[in-house]
């Protein structure tokens, strides 16, 4: 879907979503009447430091108000920008600060949703896609850590070797379902059902702490991690 | 403490968190003992390690009870794979609950890509573990200067943490030189020039930009005052209440104390001090170790009793954490740096428009020289991270 369709889906009634470059800023009112905050990452554009600049400021500016109106944050990105400005300005700062931006909205009553309908990839999926409370991806998206060339460049592995563990290795190979079963992704929506009932739903339920671990426990992909930070915490209060 | 200088760089997890703490007071959470390896290195007939490159548990330092984590570099470059970054978010939860600060030595290449899809997921429950904590009112100080560094996802950790200290060789970044030449071309970023590197990712630039908080020397005594130093502020000093968004002037009087609106805060709440602790840290972090101990020691004293009764208001929830002021004067940290230094195309650009005579020998400097010469022109975060 693109975002002229998805904003459509959502907001049968209309909204003042526009566009500023690759970014979005708007809002728009559910059929239930509330009114949501969107801000959005497309294009498959990477996000450098004057992208998560402007997406920060956006969050902020809304995390001030204490009206508890949720965030949708649509994603379609690349990686972070990968260029020797941006990391000579210290990007990870900026990512890190649009990160909080969303952390800390959500702890004020802002439920933050993450909509994931294209690509996202390392630094910038942390920061925007899985900076939210819930993540919620569309059929079609395509979420990776890293692209396979890089990662032979880093694990000193060949490409092929990497190109074959892809196919069979979902705890490291890119794409939906490997990060669904990892429980970086709550659920994956219907995009043939009105997404504004799919969105209302998810408002409607209630969201209680980190339950990513306990996902991708039940679904496979991490079969370790929800035990060991339990035990972990669970010492360090003995 | 020994006399001995003790290479930060040089040493392991355990080799750091032992010279960090009071001796004798480490108590590991899921040690080695317990073996809990990476579920999925055995894919790519990688050996396992029976800690997954990271220690966590308790300690004392300096009789004060906190939290402790350090990662392995030597082992997968001390990559965050799912056991790996469970634990540390299992210890940042742990503290978030009894409101007791932590300290995580990052020595990080990011996520271990052979388990790319977990450590990456790994690497956000951690970003939010630490940033609920703070909330909360915990301190959470990173201390970088491994022979990893801080890269991917460590750097954005990093980027949520209260303070960070580094030395030289404490690199932050997000992409990594060898990844943006193979997606970018080697005429974006030549990863074999090791100076470029180093100036572009280093402790020094990162901390003439604010990236940084603390520079010390590669001196495991050195990053233990430190740690020390920034455990003893309060969560978040309430000059960031007024220091923002016009907080340009203060990294040209940092120390002076009294600027604007900020003088009040600054004078009455210690913020003036913090600046005063972080500069002699710096220079006492030079290398002579005799003079350097008699002055901490003396401010790190003082600023104990405060510390020692922090935890106690902490778990109760009236110590300021990091908020929406915190992140104001954030945004407007970084939206300045950009509007002032958003067309340099090297390090030592950025370092002249600081006002810096001679930019070129910045690289060369010792510790000592260098700290005291960023203490008078650096851009201070001012506790705006």
């Amino acid at each position: 879907m693109t975002p002229v369709e998805i904003l459509a889906s959502l907001f049968p009634s209309g909204h003042s979503v526009s566009a500023e470059g690759d970014l979005l800023f708007g809002q728009g009112t559910l059929p239930g009447g509330t009114v949501v905050h969107v801000v959005g990452a497309t294009a498959r554009a990477p996000i450098g430091i004057d992208q998560a600049i402007r997406l920060s400021g956006a969050v902020l500016e809304i995390a001030r108000s204490d009206d508890a109106t949720p965030i949708l944050f649509l994603v379609d990105s690349a990686s972070q920008r990968m260029s020797r400005r941006d990391e000579l300005l210290g990007l990870s700062e900026y990512l890190a600060h649009l990160a909080k931006s969303l952390l800390v909205a959500e702890a004020r009553g802002h439920r933050t949703i993450g909509l994931l309908y294209g690509g996202s990839a390392a630094g910038a999926f942390i920061a925007t896609a899985l900076a939210c409370g819930t993540l919620v991806a569309l059929p079609g998206a395509h979420p990776e850590v890293m692209d396979l060339a890089s990662m032979a460049r880093v694990t000193k592995l060949p490409i092929d070797v990497l190109e074959a563990k892809a196919k069979t290795t979902p705890v490291f190979a890119p794409g939906l379902d490997n990060l669904v079963s990892v429980g970086g992704i709550a659920a994956v929506w219907n995009a043939d059902e009105s997404l504004a009932d799919q969105l209302q739903a998810l408002l409607a339920r209630p969201r209680d702490g980190d339950d990513r671990a306990a996902l991708g426990e039940k679904r496979g992909g991490r079969p370790k991690s929800a035990r060991i930070a339990g035990e972990v915490a669970a010492a360090a209060q003995a | 403490m020994s006399d001995i200088r003790q290479s930060w760089y040089e040493a392991g997890a355990r080799e750091r968190i032992a010279a960090l703490v009071d001796s004798g007071s480490f108590a590991e959470f899921v040690g080695p003992e317990r073996r809990e390896t990476s579920p999925h290195l055995g894919i790519f007939d990688l050996p396992a390690q029976f800690d997954d490159g990271i220690v966590v548990g308790s300690a004392t330092l300096d009789g004060t009870p906190i939290l402790v984590a350090a990662q392995e570099g030597r082992f997968m470059g001390g990559a965050f794979g799912e056991v790996h970054g469970a634990k540390l978010t299992g210890l940042l939860r742990a503290a978030k609950a009894l409101g007791r600060d932590v300290v995580i030595a990052f020595d990080t290449g990011g996520v271990r890509l052979q388990e790319a899809n977990a450590g990456e997921i790994a690497i956000a429950e951690i970003m939010r573990a630490v940033v609920e904590a703070r909330i909360a009112g915990v301190r959470v100080v990173g201390l970088i200067g491994g022979r990893a560094g801080c890269y991917g996802g460590g750097g954005l950790i990093a980027g949520c943490c209260s303070t960070l200290i580094v030395s030289e060789q404490g690199r932050i970044s997000v992409t990594g030189p060898e990844v943006i030449e193979t997606n970018m071309g080697v005429e974006e970023f030549d990863s074999r020039d090791r100076a470029l590197v180093w100036r572009t990712m280093g402790g020094k630039h990162r901390t003439l930009i604010g990236g940084a908080d603390v520079f010390v020397d590669d001196d495991a005594a050195a990053f233990r005052d430190a740690a020390r130093a920034a455990l003893a502020q309060s969560a978040r000093p309430l000059s960031v209440r007024s220091a923002y968004p016009h907080s340009f002037a203060l990294s040209e009087v940092e120390g002076l104390g009294s600027i604007d609106g900020a003088s009040t805060s600054l004078s009455t709440n210690g913020g003036g001090s913090i600046d005063g602790a972080s500069t002699s840290l710096s220079t006492n972090g030079g290398g002579s170790i005799g003079g350097a101990s008699t002055s901490l020691s003396t401010n790190g004293g003082g600023s104990i009793d405060g510390a020692s009764t922090a935890p106690s208001t902490n778990g109760s929830g009236e110590r300021p954490g990091l908020d929406l002021d915190t992140l104001a004067a954030e945004q407007a940290r970084l939206e300045r740096r950009i509007a002032r230094f958003g067309d340099a195309a090297d390090a030592t650009d950025i370092w002249q428009a600081l006002g810096i005579d001679d930019p070129k020998a910045v690289p060369d400097m010792p510790a000592t020289a260098f700290a005291t010469l960023a203490a008078q022109y650096r851009e201070s975060a001012d506790d705006a991270r």
